[in-house]
């Protein structure tokens, strides 16, 4: 054996116990798509405009105090559009935007005729709005999964820029999973004006069907106390639009026990939310608090005395509703709502069928492809079927490096291998077996024949790769599992069809006299 | 062991049968679906529902049809895998008034509220697809993109690599395994998912595979038979690649039919399109590919013309050709 052919068996060798090394054991180093493993792949949207029509009413309802303060005459005041607001009989309009100059940053001012003064949001500020409402929603829901304890979850944007992908392996209770990725979680305290009132027009009429701008009404149930047993009939209370206390000044919030032993959830607020509730709650003894969660009045107790930094929110809460509301709240709110656009769920039964069947197909492809080789190549068969089973080692142990996942169509990924495989060692073994025909001697055949098929070889491989590239372009999950395991065993198969499978016959016809005229082919 | 020794079949003659036949293939797929009134698009590209359940014991069709019916809308029932193993799949179509996202999901919960009142055997979900509109518009876009830019690299590389009749005459050899596949696909009621679209993008790579294959011997011949005409060069090229070409075709797709076979419900559309592909493909091959190669090189000039102009590039693309010289000699 001259030393360049130990060299090249030594690389082959140590390429093979690389590959292995990588993806043994393969249960725990291969990765498995959701379409194997069982689990959801959710896709959702961001409805970017509720982060916008917020910030337009906060800006509103700053925009009254100071003008009020101002002592600005205007007939209205009202959000038009996520991204707009309009004042009606403005009487000074000079005042008017002297008043309003802090909003000018942000929003573009056009007068109209009749004191009409038009404020319309910035394009560039509207979009970066829109930006942060998308990354924040993608941090608030990637730490409500992490809460969730769900193994390997995937959280990501995806495509149109206001999409988030979430998949969570595993995971069966789908509608549980999605209420608690889903749920906006806008925890607001309010003290209560008026009420609380059967209908929304009796609350509207307690004003005289005039209810002031800063003021809004908000549904709630019934306390369960007074409902003696029975169904809580729907009621409505009359709030402040502007909470003193939201979500963002919690600290903590966990399950807890209320004073009849029912499920509740207990809340701390941080060191400057505790401070203004203390205020609050101070000056308005006897009077009740609104606990609003999603703009709907969970609860209204009386305020008995000074609070600081605790409070309860109590309802007609299960165990497991209290523990996942409190997850919830731990982990923020949402800036906006969401749509769901796209749900996939395979049960762990399927994904359980899908990895036996895909196992059984590719050990039936292979064996008739080793079956066929040994029939119509003999001996030099053998050569091939030592390529592929290289190949599809490397390709293991490539995506077991690579961190690649492996789903079902990636199955049929490894099946195509098999074929790619066959494909270049068939077009070796017809050139070889023609330039035998030329009676040049063995050893020239063999060369000549791997010489010649080379740059073929690479043509098709680059045309399949292409194909593959998109394919990675275009897919979801399974199909990306198909196209990496495409790409990496095109890659790998160039190697083995001609550098294992070269190997091998100059090991062969090394210990063969030179001159020796025949193959096993 | 040898399929076909030294085979000497006239493919080039007959060309003109070959594209007729394609041509006739290609008609009445077209026919079939505009019949239809377009593609039959699954839920992946139309939007919509699919459960699949799993019962405990045997149910009859009428029993499922008749538990979903009262849902508002089309219901789609259809036994999916092995009888044996009771399970069902249920399809609703997306509904124009479905847009928003909680009302998204709705169907699946009716469907599922349906067969849990009906008094059927227990089941259990195997999987669930709710698709909406939007996301069904983008992949409809992303896979139509996908697969023409696919094409149109491969082509711009088979121009680079060989000669630009030759791309032409590879590029419709895909469009026509595209076609005919997808022909196939409405003959025998497959609605384009996800996976198809999988399949048929990995047949753009596998014809043109095959097409290169030939398209390389065409141009190693032609510097060898300067003599003959394009015509017979091509003729000894596709005889002499053709024991290549049958066995791995036939591998291929012997292998896929064991994907067909064993691979599970998940994968029968894929692995069929595969199948239609791998035989179109080789078809095409043969027959189309350079048939439309020829007829473009003699469209434009004189072949020998071509010849030279075609070996000049070649000799710059291809630098590490070892037996180029002993050939030419």
């Amino acid at each position: 054996m001259n030393k360049n052919l130990r060299w090249k068996i030594i690389t082959i060798v140590g390429v093979i116990a690389l590959a292995v090394f990588a993806f043994y054991p393969p249960s725990q180093k291969v990765n498995l798509g959701l379409d194997l493993k069982g689990g959801v792949h959710i896709v959702m949207r961001v409805q970017t405009d509720d982060a916008l029509r917020i910030e337009t009413q906060t800006t509103v309802e700053r925009l009254r105090e100071t003008l009020s303060r101002a002592g600005v005459q205007y007939a209205s005041l009202e959000v038009t559009s996520p991204t707009q607001f309009v004042a009606e009989g403005v009487q000074n309009p000079q005042a008017f935007r002297q008043a309003a100059v802090e909003v000018d940053t942000v929003y573009a001012r056009s007068p109209g005729a009749g004191g009409r003064e038009t404020y319309t949001m910035r394009p560039n500020i509207a979009t970066q709005l829109r930006e942060e409402a998308v990354n924040q929603a993608l941090q608030t829901i990637e730490r409500r999964v992490n809460e969730l304890g769900v193994a390997e979850p995937i959280v990501a944007r995806q495509g149109a820029a206001d999409q988030i992908l979430v998949q969570l392996p595993g995971v069966t209770d789908v509608t549980r999973a999605k209420e608690i990725i889903r749920s906006t979680a806008l925890l607001e305290l309010k003290i209560v004006e008026q009420g609380p009132f059967p209908s929304e027009d009796a609350a509207r009429q307690a004003y005289g069907n005039n209810v002031p701008p800063d003021l809004q009404i908000v549904p709630g149930s019934e306390d369960i106390a007074s409902t003696g047993g029975g169904t809580p009939a729907t009621v409505y209370y009359v709030v402040r639009r502007v909470a003193p206390i939201t979500g963002r000044d919690l600290r903590n919030a966990r399950t807890s026990l209320d004073l009849n032993n029912l499920p509740a959830v207990g809340f701390t607020l941080n060191q400057d939310g505790a401070q203004r509730f203390g205020q609050l709650t101070e000056q308005n003894i006897n009077r009740q608090l609104a606990i609003i969660l999603d703009n709907r009045v969970v609860s209204a107790p009386v305020i008995q005395g000074r609070i600081t930094d605790e409070g309860q929110i109590t309802g007609s809460f299960t165990q497991q509703e209290a523990s996942d509301l409190s997850l919830i709240l731990r982990s923020g709110a949402l800036p906006a709502s969401m749509d769901f656009l796209e749900e996939r769920t395979v049960g762990p039964t399927l994904g359980r069928e899908s990895i036996e069947a895909g196992v059984m197909a590719s050990i039936g492809g292979l064996s008739l492809v080793v079956l066929f080789m040994l029939f119509y190549y003999r001996l030099t068969g053998l050569n091939a079927i030592v390529s592929i089973i290289v190949n599809l080692l490397i390709l293991l142990g490539m995506m077991a490096y690579l961190g690649a996942t492996m789903t079902l169509p990636g199955i049929a990924g490894f099946i195509l291998t098999i074929g790619m495989g066959v494909d270049s060692n068939v077009l070796i073994f017809e050139r070889i077996k023609e330039e035998l025909a030329t009676a040049k001697g063995v050893r020239a055949a063999v060369n000549a024949g791997f010489d010649r098929v080379w740059w073929t070889i690479v043509d098709t491989h680059v045309a399949s790769l292409i194909a593959a590239m998109f394919l990675f372009q275009f897919g979801t999950g399974p199909i990306r599992g198909f196209a990496t395991t495409l790409t990496i065993g095109l890659l790998s198969n160039v190697f083995t069809a001609v550098f294992v499978s070269r190997t091998m016959f100059e090991l062969v016809l090394s210990r063969r006299h030179p001159q020796v005229q025949t193959l096993s082919i | 062991m040898q399929i076909l020794s030294k085979p000497n079949y006239n493919f080039i003659r007959w060309r003109w049968y070959a594209l007729a036949l394609s041509a006739l293939v290609i008609a009445a797929g077209v026919a079939v679906i505009v019949s239809r009134g377009g593609l039959p698009l699954g839920i992946d590209f139309s939007g919509g529902t699919i459960v699949v359940v799993k019962f405990d014991q045997a149910v009859t069709e009428q029993q499922v049809r008749g538990a979903v019916d009262p849902i508002p809308g089309e219901e789609v029932v259809q036994q999916y895998g092995d009888p044996a193993d009771h399970e069902w799949l249920v399809r609703l179509a997306q509904t124009d008034t479905v847009e928003e996202g909680a009302s998204l999901e709705e169907g699946s919960q009716q469907i599922l509220d349906a067969l849990t009142k009906a008094g059927l055997p227990s089941y259990e979900l195997l999987s669930r697809e709710i698709v909406g509109p939007v996301i069904g518009a983008d992949l409809q876009r992303r896979g139509l993109y996908a697969t023409l830019a696919s094409i149109l690299a491969i082509t711009i590389y088979i121009a680079f690599r060989f000669r630009f009749s030759f791309a032409l005459g590879a590029i419709a050899a895909t469009f026509h395994d595209i076609v005919v596949t997808v022909a196939f696909l409405v003959f025998f009621g497959y609605d384009l998912s996800l996976n198809i679209v999988a399949a048929l993008l990995t047949i753009t790579g596998y014809s043109v595979n095959d097409t290169i294959v030939i398209f390389d011997r065409v141009r190693e011949n032609l510097r060898s038979m300067r003599k003959d005409s394009l015509e017979q060069v091509v003729n000894v090229s596709v005889n002499q690649t053709l024991s290549r070409t049958i066995i791995t075709a036939g591998t291929t797709f012997f292998s896929v039919l064991a994907l067909y076979i064993f691979g599970g419900e998940v994968l029968r559309g894929f692995a069929f399109t595969m199948l239609v592909g791998i035989v179109s493909g080789t078809y095409s091959t043969v027959f189309i590919a350079s048939a439309i190669a020829i007829i473009l090189s003699q469209r434009r000039r004189p072949f020998s013309a071509s010849a030279q102009a075609a070996g000049r590039p070649e000799a710059a693309a291809r630098p590490g050709r070892k037996s180029r010289g002993a050939k030419a000699s």
